[in-house]
């Protein structure tokens, strides 16, 4: 019966591991389960409550006031001369985007260890789908963001897109997913043997927001903080994003290639690195969880 | 059936397992592997372990689930595993349905592999009976446009039409679980692996879902590997089976024999003086030592006539003192289907076991035995206070082995049948 030739085998369980083994076609046999997911988590976060997908809204809107009342009336941070209200309203529906990609994905195996103890699909798909229901929610934000936006203008605040740039943003868009995203499968690779990680991404995610230039310019960074930590800031590739989104949304803040180009890169590594680890840690983790 | 292709093949299956607290000293093994690794050495924990076996106490902290596993499966063909708790079946389906990976070995196969492990996986409780549907079909593996082929035909088999667009949290466990199995059951997979989902759902589900797996087993020519304690499902829808124990593959053979081999490993036991048996529960201040019966003469018997006087006698080893005030004692009678026939517990008999104090055997008179005829094991459970399993005091499974023989108890001439469970006094009259 054996003589069959080996490419005969549809696929082989097998305990050695390759490096990398990733099986394109079998993801996309699973699309619909990836839709799916999406559908769910969408469909179901606000079920049973009064307000719905406004809290969608809700959430970004009084994180900006909150924010706007504490740094820039109290602490008296510069904003670079926008309205203090729409600077941190473009930073945190930018940040939010990726704070719900790595809180999302950062806990895939542990929560969802009871369908994964028990039935196969490419394990990949429910980060995949936790990072597309997202940047539908972050869609949403986004459009709130330009009514806002609009409502300024239109107030006569000095507020302008920048057209040179504009076309680069869904490239950020993609490498914030990217980085959340590889960051989230990392963690939560390691989370399915030390919990520890799980109590330190709440605080750290919280903490890596003040370092990632949300509530502030970059400008402000280099004028208060001393060297090393406004050097901290600037190489921290979430400030990149979030001063390149204020700079092609608001027209503020500084571009730069060089910067832009190291982003790119440090989200494509991170994002590899994430699905190496995720990809090894799916075979066997159902026995260290 | 012997010309058909080999559509699966397990080839040195195992699986290790690491005893106890998964956390102290695992960074010091995970750094010590990955040191042996990068010098091309094996894994030094893997030589470590032993074969499986609950009852004793292992000396290391690794064990082998799984010891080398070998066996094909040809298209068309359903396998039956059988074996005892913990003999490894659930990991050998794990690994085959890819939840997990082997620790060495491999499995080759021919078809996409689906498995019934727990129906209702991945169901959402706000979302309605309709969109589990698609949400659970689409988890086990079908398409959006394979499912929506199928979807009033798995409604309908179900028989929950008139929630299925209601959530599924306002549904009784009864209907989810029905849900659940009808999406499993509409499953196209080459290969479809089932663990003892039968023993859901009412009655005549189960009727319409033991009926459904014959269909697909039978009429469809699917490949099954069901996993089961029932030894009458085995016997009905399989065509071979292997029997594990701690691990390995002891026989393998067409499903008659695998049965009957595995419910003799089982009688072997018996032959274990009870007393030296160690595969007990409970805190053994007392231990049963001796089950016996005897007839209505006081002579010792092994088999019973159905409807016949019966004696159990049971002598115990007294260890430590306990409240006999407020001993509980169970005899369950089980047959060869796991099902508990009949019951004997000295509280709801209101009866206690004061005067145990100053003896160590009792004894259960049954005046009339009316069960029918079939092998049945006893079960002897003692407990103390309540009958929670933290006071368990000694409980041990396959005591005792009794024959019961057909009987005639309507002296009409002819032997009881032997379906069906008891047979009670009663008769037939033509109302006027």
């Amino acid at each position: 019966m054996n003589t069959e030739p080996e490419e005969s085998w549809l696929y082989v369980i097998s305990s050695k591991r390759k490096l990398i083994n990733f099986n394109f076609e079998e993801i996309w046999r699973y699309r619909d389960l990836l839709i799916l997911f999406v559908k769910r988590d969408i469909v179901t976060v606000y079920k049973q409550t009064i307000l719905g997908p406004l809290w969608y809204i809700i959430q970004p809107l009084f994180t900006s006031v909150i924010f706007t009342l504490i740094f820039n009336r109290l602490g008296q941070i510069q904003t670079d001369g926008i309205d203090p209200f729409v600077f941190n309203l473009a930073g945190i529906t930018a940040w939010n985007y990726f704070k719900e990609c790595l809180t999302g994905t950062s806990n895939t195996f542990t929560a969802n260890q009871n369908i994964f103890g028990k039935v196969y699909f490419p394990r990949v798909i429910l980060p995949l789908s936790i990072t597309i229901s997202n940047l539908l929610k972050f869609g949403i934000q986004l459009f709130i963001f330009f009514g806002f936006w609009l409502y300024y203008y239109f107030q006569g605040m000095e507020l302008s897109l920048n057209m040179t740039h504009i076309w680069l943003f869904p490239v950020y868009v993609i490498m914030m997913g990217m980085l959340g995203l590889g960051l989230g499968m990392i963690i939560s690779s390691m989370t399915t043997k030390y919990r520890d990680l799980t109590i330190l991404v709440g605080f750290a995610v919280q903490l890596l927001m003040f370092l990632s230039a949300v509530p502030y310019p970059v400008s402000e960074a280099h004028a208060k903080f001393s060297r090393p930590i406004a050097l901290i800031v600037e190489f921290n590739p979430l400030t990149q994003i979030i001063e390149g989104f204020r700079f092609m949304l608001l027209n503020t803040g500084t571009f730069t290639w060089i910067g832009f180009f190291y982003t790119l890169v440090v989200s494509v590594v991170l994002f590899l690195l994430g699905l190496l680890v995720f990809n090894r840690t799916e075979k066997t983790f159902i026995d260290t969880v | 059936m012997t010309n058909s292709k080999t559509i699966l093949v397990a080839e040195n299956i195992s699986k290790q397992y690491r005893l106890g607290l998964v956390g102290t000293g695992t960074i010091s093994h995970d750094l010590n592997r990955w040191w042996y690794r990068i010098r091309g050495k094996q894994d030094p924990y893997l030589k470590v372990g032993e074969a499986n076996d609950r009852s004793t106490k292992a000396d290391s902290n690794y064990v082998w689930a799984l010891k080398d596993i070998n066996f094909e499966v040809k298209q068309g063909e359903v396998l039956g595993i059988i074996g005892k708790n913990g003999a490894g079946k659930s990991t050998l389906l794990k690994i085959l349905s890819r939840v997990t990976n082997p620790t060495t070995g491999e499995i080759k196969t021919r078809g996409r592999i689906a498995s019934l492990l727990e129906v209702g996986t991945g169901f959402h409780p706000e979302l309605t009976g309709r969109e589990n549907i698609y949400l659970n079909g689409a988890i086990l593996g079908m398409t959006k446009s394979e499912i929506k082929v199928k979807e009033s035909e798995i409604i309908e088999f179900s028989g929950c039409e008139r929630y299925i667009d209601t959530p599924v949290k306002r549904y009784s466990s009864g209907m989810r679980v029905r849900l659940a199995f009808a999406v499993a059951a509409h499953l196209e997979p080459d290969i479809l692996v089932i663990d003892e989902v039968l023993a859901v759902g009412d009655a005549e589900f189960q009727k319409k879902a033991i009926g459904k797996m014959q269909d697909i087993s039978n009429s469809e020519g699917r490949t099954v590997l069901f996993v089961s304690h029932n030894m009458a499902a085995v016997k009905n829808l399989c065509t071979r089976a292997v029997v594990l124990e701690h691990g390995q593959i002891v026989f393998e053979g067409t499903q008659n024999d695998a049965v009957n081999f595995y419910l003799s490993a089982e009688k072997q036991k018996h032959q274990i003086a009870l007393a030296n048996r160690t595969d007990r529960k409970g805190n053994q201040k007392l231990k049963v030592i001796d089950v016996s019966f005897f007839n209505k003469k006081g002579e010792q018997v092994f088999e019973v006539i159905s409807g016949d006087y019966l004696k159990i006698r049971i002598k115990l080893l007294k260890q430590k003192p306990v409240n006999y005030p407020k001993l509980f004692i169970g005899i369950n009678f089980i047959d060869q289907n796991m099902n508990f026939a009949l019951s004997y517990v000295n509280d709801e008999m209101g009866f206690t076991f004061d005067d145990l104090e100053h003896t160590d055997t009792f004894e259960l008179e049954i005046p009339n035995l009316y069960l029918r005829a079939r092998d049945y094991s006893l079960r002897v459970l003692i407990t103390e206070n309540d009958t929670n399993a933290h006071n368990f005091i000694d409980l041990i499974e396959n005591a005792a082995l009794l024959s019961i023989l057909a009987g005639d108890i309507w002296n009409s001439g002819k032997l009881n049948r032997k379906s069906s469970i008891a047979v009670l006094p009663g008769s037939f009259n033509i109302s006027k």
